[in-house]
């Protein structure tokens, strides 16, 4: 019983990393149906500013800030100088400019930054908290917070707000939203910021866990789109669920079966729901396009 | 040994059109990509040494050149610049191959030209079997094993629980682990593995924990597995002794692993780590202290052991040539291969003819983590 409790913990805390890290992948994707393969680099970026802010005499909280503009920056610079000048290009042709930059990004924080690990102290000390005999880091809880307040405000923001309707009517027909007066560049280029934001706030939280170096968007990228996959890409609420399901999946064979199959399993699974639906357990919904 | 010096000379002459009086020397380093964290250092510490050298009247009074490559931890790249290195470069030995996959790439090529070529990665395959012209300095994972269940063996513990990383040197070191083990009576109760990417243990721990019998963990890894890992052991509060495989011994180690969650924790580490607290009668205390505070003023970073067997393999190299008196590929080899009690980083270097790593267990010192700092417990 205690060590179902801590499998389930694991989960949750590995899960609602990839949880946030999937939140990233849905604006650009509900914007543009693109799925951006530097939202892992955004994350990446969002760790090591604020860890090099931090070292260098920067409060956290500040520093944490400041990442988070500094890579909502760089989302912005990603669709003005890559994707923009590809306008009209097809979906599959703009992804792989997404891949490019993700390459180039890792390749210039190598050089700006360096090739070692770094980690944030954690924000609310590293005392385990004991629940029933399993434990719990504070940071997790903070990381859980964070991937529900992010699901909270972007579904908000796609169903209460006019931009938030503006970014779904963009994906939906270019054309025929900018004849009912919605300037499809400017969407765009909130969506890259918006996503870019999410991607590094998801990195602040994360690094005292996960730790960070220039090379760790690859595989967070890679787990945050399979747990949007399993969702269903482009929804809020499907990110959340994907990626905490993928956590505990995980953590859960990892527990019970074996940790040499765990994310087999756990891609195993993708797969078989992917079968039977191919839009992920919530993408009927939102991606259905008349 | 006139003909042969004016003879190489010539062909150094004819090769890459350069002048008499140098020695040529070629290295391939995975200074960027996946495994820069050893090939940086590594490239680094080559540079300083050879710059160094120079400075102070060069080998056998001629002046060192270095040709260094970077090729990326990318074998096919390591082998292209091997090539390189042989046919324009016309280098006379060859220093590099930072992990094992570009070891080997450039050893076939190495052994089939000829040119003696000393490897910087762990692999025990590099040097078993023997080839004529490849040497090595870092001592295997299986010596690492070998050392770490010596100390668990002297506190009377049998049964052991293992968390490895599934990278190539997590995984590399689990089979070697399990292959010795036996040799000291230990029994592996727990087998568990992560990915290296990997942000949470704590199910795995949590098994290993409940298994029946288990007296100690054993974590073959590197990166932020080892990092990820203890951090997770502290959280669920496992009593047991912790031990870390020499892939960690570094400062940074205890960094991100907070110095609280490291406190100790063992690991077989080299004496360049703990150089400050060797004792003066020490025979590697002189030159880990000079190598440690050359690389630290010249380049602002900690040492680290990947740089040292960098300048191991200098030393090795630098040494045989000297007492070949000539840079005949042949005669530096056959100089190599008599190295006899050279004092390194990593530890003291016999070559011969069936061993071309030349360390024995005593190259590896017992560290334990305390106040997050290194102590000995030899």
């Amino acid at each position: 019983m205690e060590s179902l409790l801590q499998f389930l913990f694991s989960g949750l805390t590995v899960g609602a990393v990839y949880a946030l890290v999937a939140l990233g992948f849905t604006i650009i994707s509900n914007a543009s149906d693109v799925v951006n393969f530097a939202q892992g680099e955004f994350v990446m970026l969002g760790g090591m500013i604020t860890v090099f802010a931090h070292e260098a005499g920067v409060p956290l909280a500040l520093a944490a800030v400041l990442a988070i503009l500094l890579t909502a920056a760089v989302g912005v610079a990603l669709n003005k100088l890559a994707i923009e000048p590809a306008r009209g290009a097809p979906v599959v042709s703009v992804i792989i400019i997404t891949i490019g930059a993700s390459i180039l990004i890792r390749g210039a924080s190598q050089l700006i930054f360096d090739k070692q690990l770094h980690r944030l102290p954690s924000f609310s000390g590293d005392a385990p908290i004991r629940i029933g005999g399993a434990t719990l880091l504070p940071q997790s809880l903070w990381v859980i917070g964070g991937a529900l307040v992010v699901f909270v405000a972007l579904w908000l923001f796609f169903t209460r707000t006019l931009t938030g309707k503006a970014v779904l009517a963009t994906a939906n027909n270019r054309l025929a939203a900018q004849l009912v007066g919605i300037n499809t560049r400017a969407i765009m280029t909130l969506s890259f910021a918006l996503s870019a934001a999410i991607g590094a706030l998801a990195g602040v939280l994360a690094t005292p866990i996960t730790l960070v170096s220039y090379d760790v968007g690859v595989a967070l990228a890679l787990k945050g789109f399979a747990a949007a996959m399993l969702g269903g890409m482009g929804n809020p609420k499907g990110a959340l669920v994907g990626g905490l399901l993928l956590g505990l999946f995980e953590a859960l064979t990892a527990g019970y079966i074996s940790s040499q199959y765990k994310e087999a399993v756990a891609f195993i699974v993708i797969l078989a729901v992917l079968f039977a639906m191919p839009q992920g357990l919530f993408g009927a919904k939102s991606t259905e396009r008349v | 040994m006139k003909t042969t010096t004016t003879l190489t000379a010539l062909t150094l002459a004819l090769l890459a059109s350069t002048a008499q009086a140098e020695i040529r020397l070629g290295a391939s380093l995975s200074a960027t990509g996946p495994a820069a964290f050893l090939g940086d250092p590594e490239a680094k510490t080559l540079e300083m040494l050879v710059e160094e050298m120079n400075a102070n009247g060069g080998l056998n009074g001629e002046e060192i050149v270095l040709t260094l490559y970077d090729d990326g931890g990318d074998p096919n790249k390591a082998r292209t610049f091997a090539t390189r290195l042989i046919e324009d470069d016309g280098v006379v030995a060859i220093i590099g191959g930072s992990t094992t996959g570009t070891t080997m790439a450039i050893a076939d090529l190495a052994e089939d030209e000829g040119i003696p070529f000393i490897s910087l990665a762990g692999a025990v395959s590099i040097i078993d079997p023997v080839r004529e012209f490849v040497f090595k300095t870092p001592h295997t994972d299986r010596m690492a094993c070998e050392k770490i269940f010596t100390d668990m063996k002297a506190q009377g513990t049998t049964t052991i629980g293992m968390i490895s990383g599934t990278d190539g040197f997590g995984a590399s070191m689990q089979a070697q682990c399990k292959e010795v083990a036996g040799d000291y009576d230990i029994t592996i109760a727990a087998d568990e593995t992560y990915g290296p990417a990997d942000a949470d243990m704590t199910p795995q721990l949590t098994n290993i924990a409940n298994t029946d019998g288990i007296q100690a963990v054993l974590n073959p890894g590197f990166g932020q597995g080892p990092a990820v890992v203890t951090r997770n052991y502290a959280q669920l509060g496992i009593e047991l002794p912790l031990y870390q495989s020499h892939g960690v011994a570094s400062d940074g180690f205890i960094e991100l692993a907070g110095a609280e969650a490291a406190n100790g924790i063992r690991l077989p580490g080299t004496a360049l780590l703990i150089a400050d607290i060797l004792p003066d009668d020490d025979v590697q205390k002189e030159v880990v202290t000079s190598y440690k505070a050359a690389f630290e003023e010249k380049t602002g970073q900690t040492v680290s052991t990947f740089g040292g067997y960098a300048h191991d393999a200098f030393a090795l190299m630098t040494d045989a040539i000297t007492r070949a008196g000539s840079d005949d590929p042949q005669a530096i080899r056959d100089a190599l291969e008599a190295t006899d009690g050279l004092v390194g980083t990593t530890g003291i270097y016999t070559f011969s003819e069936t061993d071309h790593l030349g360390l024995d267990l005593s190259a590896f010192r017992m560290l334990e983590i305390t106040d997050g700092g290194w102590s000995s417990v030899e």
